[in-house]
């Protein structure tokens, strides 16, 4: 039962692209196909944290070959959070493509393309295996090139170059890291690595490759100083496309960051999370400066993933460097909060911004205006992420960054939390920028808005506005119920440091 | 052999980001192209190179008889391969309509989405 449970995440997304494949010319299947396939996939990474939640660490084994010869799924509470998230995003993001993508593109594969990139997240999330996290990365990189360049417009096919090209370099360090690692231990097994790279004898070597790990990572997650390709590429696809990409795809380098640094390289803590740590707070702050620079609604959100990736980070650096496990399980836990709630508003965010771009016909933000006046439900379901988004009570973003800020503080890095409270001013500072000239300020005679108003039928802009509230709701519950949230999140933060339980639930008790 | 392996995948590396700062997309794919070969010798080079020796489990035994190649790394090489291939595939195909579009190849001319 638990291996059915593991492996549906993958098999319902993979079934969903099949069958759309299969109905090329009959886009209605496909539309129905990939809804009910976002609503399934959605309840079975809920089965699955719930099953994770009650019986712990779920393992399994393809083909019944024992690990570390097999390939292992395995899904601890941190994975199970992160396949319900895509669940979450890939079922709002699915359900606002169904009013906002064009016919041209619903032709050419959307649907399918949507589900292949969701199945290769929820695989990166659930394997226990290196070179197939490499695999998983390589589906969801594929899905997101061919999103990413469909419609072939100019901005976009500019996007896509710089997108594919650094994406691909990064895919090639990936490998040379995961080469390097077995010559090193004869496994990839990313448990058994972690026990034999324990007794490794040449650490120098595994502190090398780490950071190889470090920089393919950093790259897919978007860390300073490796993130250029993000805001050069995030603005240029279709609103639903750039939801996905911003709800998931940086995330999914984040996760196998902090997968790699509490599992596999652990053992010069004070060289790999210090750096880790700096790099967090210049991730922060080049994020915020960009995005406090910018005139274009998506590319201001661009640039706060690239800032936002940074508090996660952060959490990560500093459970590697404080010596109590109560502190550092905090601070992890803290990470696990920011991307819970930054998944969710961020997605949601570029999900307003679409819509705003809709009913002003532009995406500058000084040719936009007027939206509170004509769309009052949209301003305040834009406010509450926007304000979560800037770490406003009682949103969830408020106590993402209180437990990383408190964290910060117990371990005494007083200068990064400094950065990581002034970044917190920076970005309600542009959001109050967005809301000023997107919603507040009168619609501008030249905007075409303004000579032919937008014709979203009624039905329409309801499709388009269920996904947002859902998550404007969620965002609200999430800061209302922070402490069973972060109890959930304090559970997977303790299951990561303590990699013994994770390490025998892979191998088996003989370990 | 190992020597000699070792020099050909640092040259790989070397011309590959050479080639990847050339002020063309064509130049700019062969780079990437001759990177993933540098990873992919690399894992080949950093498996273990054992000659004349396959992985058979002789009759009557549990494990093959030592020295044995190890298989695996050949098995990485060649998914390796078969993804970059379609990845190749594609960034081709995605450089030709780029080119076809924008009119020219030039990677400084590419400012369009960075405004």
């Amino acid at each position: 039962m638990n291996d059915v449970v593991l492996v549906l995440p993958l098999l319902i997304p993979l079934l969903t692209v099949a069958l759309s494949l299969l109905a090329w010319r009959w886009i209605a299947f496909q539309r129905a196909v990939a809804l009910i396939g976002a609503i399934a996939l959605l309840g079975a990474s809920v089965l699955l944290f719930q099953r994770v939640y009650s019986v712990g660490t779920i393992v399994t084994q393809a083909g019944a070959w024992q690990a570390p010869y097999g390939i292992t799924l395995v899904a601890d509470l941190f994975s199970a959070i992160m396949v319900v998230l895509a669940g979450i995003a890939g079922l709002m993001v699915v359900v606002f493509s169904l009013a906002s993508v064009d016919k041209g593109r619903e032709a050419f594969g959307y649907y399918p393309l949507v589900n292949a990139l969701l199945l290769g997240v929820c695989g990166a999330f659930l394997t226990g295996d290196i070179f197939n996290l490499y695999v998983w990365f390589e589906v969801m990189l594929m899905s997101s090139f061919v999103l990413l360049a469909l419609g072939g417009e100019r901005p976009q096919l500019q996007g896509s170059i710089k997108y594919v090209t650094l994406n691909l370099v990064s895919s090639a360090i990936f490998l040379a890291a995961v080469g390097i690692l077995y010559g090193l231990t004869g496994t990839l097994n990313m448990a058994d690595l972690a026990i034999r790279l324990g007794e490794s004898d040449r650490p120098v070597l595994v502190t090398a490759v780490g950071m190889l790990f470090l920089v393919a990572f950093g790259i897919k997650a978007a860390v300073f100083p490796l993130f250029f390709w993000l805001p050069a590429s995030y603005h240029t696809p279709p609103g639903p496309v750039s939801a996905l990409f911003a709800g998931l795809l940086t995330k999914v380098g984040v996760y196998a960051l902090i997968r790699m640094f509490t599992l596999v390289f652990v053992q010069d803590n004070a060289y790999t999370h210090t750096l880790i740590l700096a790099l967090s707070g210049l991730t922060m702050l080049t994020g915020v400066l960009g995005a406090v620079a910018q005139q274009e609604f998506r590319r201001v959100l661009s640039f706060h993933i690239i800032s936002q990736i940074g508090y996660m980070t952060m959490g990560l650096g500093l459970a590697g460097l404080v010596e109590s496990t109560e502190l550092a399980t905090f601070a992890l836990a803290g990470s696990i909060f920011y991307i819970i709630h930054h998944i969710i508003v961020k997605t949601n965010l570029f999900l307003v911004s679409t819509v705003a771009g809709k009913l002003c016909g532009m995406v500058e933000l000084k040719r936009q205006g007027g939206l509170y006046l004509s769309q009052p439900l949209l301003a305040f379901l834009f406010l509450v992420p926007a304000m979560s988004l800037a770490g406003m009570p009682p949103l969830s973003g408020f106590f993402a960054k209180l437990s990383l800020i408190k964290a910060g503080l117990l371990a005494e890095q007083y200068l990064l939390v400094a950065t990581a409270l002034f970044v917190g001013l920076l970005t309600l500072f542009s959001m109050t920028k967005i809301w000023s000239e997107a919603f507040w300020k009168p619609l501008p005679e030249e905007s075409p808005a303004s000579r032919n108003p937008p014709n979203l039928s009624s039905k329409q802009m309801r499709i388009l506005l269920f996904p947002i509230g859902m998550m404007a709701l969620l965002t609200i519950t999430i800061g209302f119920c922070a402490e069973p949230v972060f109890s959930v999140a304090m559970r997977a933060a303790e299951e990561l440091l303590q990699r013994d339980g994770y390490i025998r639930a892979v191998m088996g008790e003989a370990q | 052999m190992l020597t000699l392996l070792a020099i050909v995948t640092g040259c790989l590396y070397a011309a590959g980001t050479y080639m990847m700062l050339r002020r063309s997309l064509f130049k700019l794919i062969l780079g990437l192209v001759l990177l993933s070969h540098g990873a992919n010798l690399l894992i080949f080079t950093v498996g273990g190179l054992t000659r004349g020796h396959a992985p058979v489990i002789d009759a009557g035994e549990d494990v093959p008889t030592s020295p044995w190649a190890d298989p695996v790394p050949q098995a990485l090489i060649l998914t390796a391969i078969v993804i970059g291939f379609a990845v190749l595939a594609f960034t081709l195909t995605l450089f030709h309509r780029a080119y076809q579009t924008l009119g020219s190849d030039d990677p400084d001319d590419l400012k369009l989405s960075d405004q």
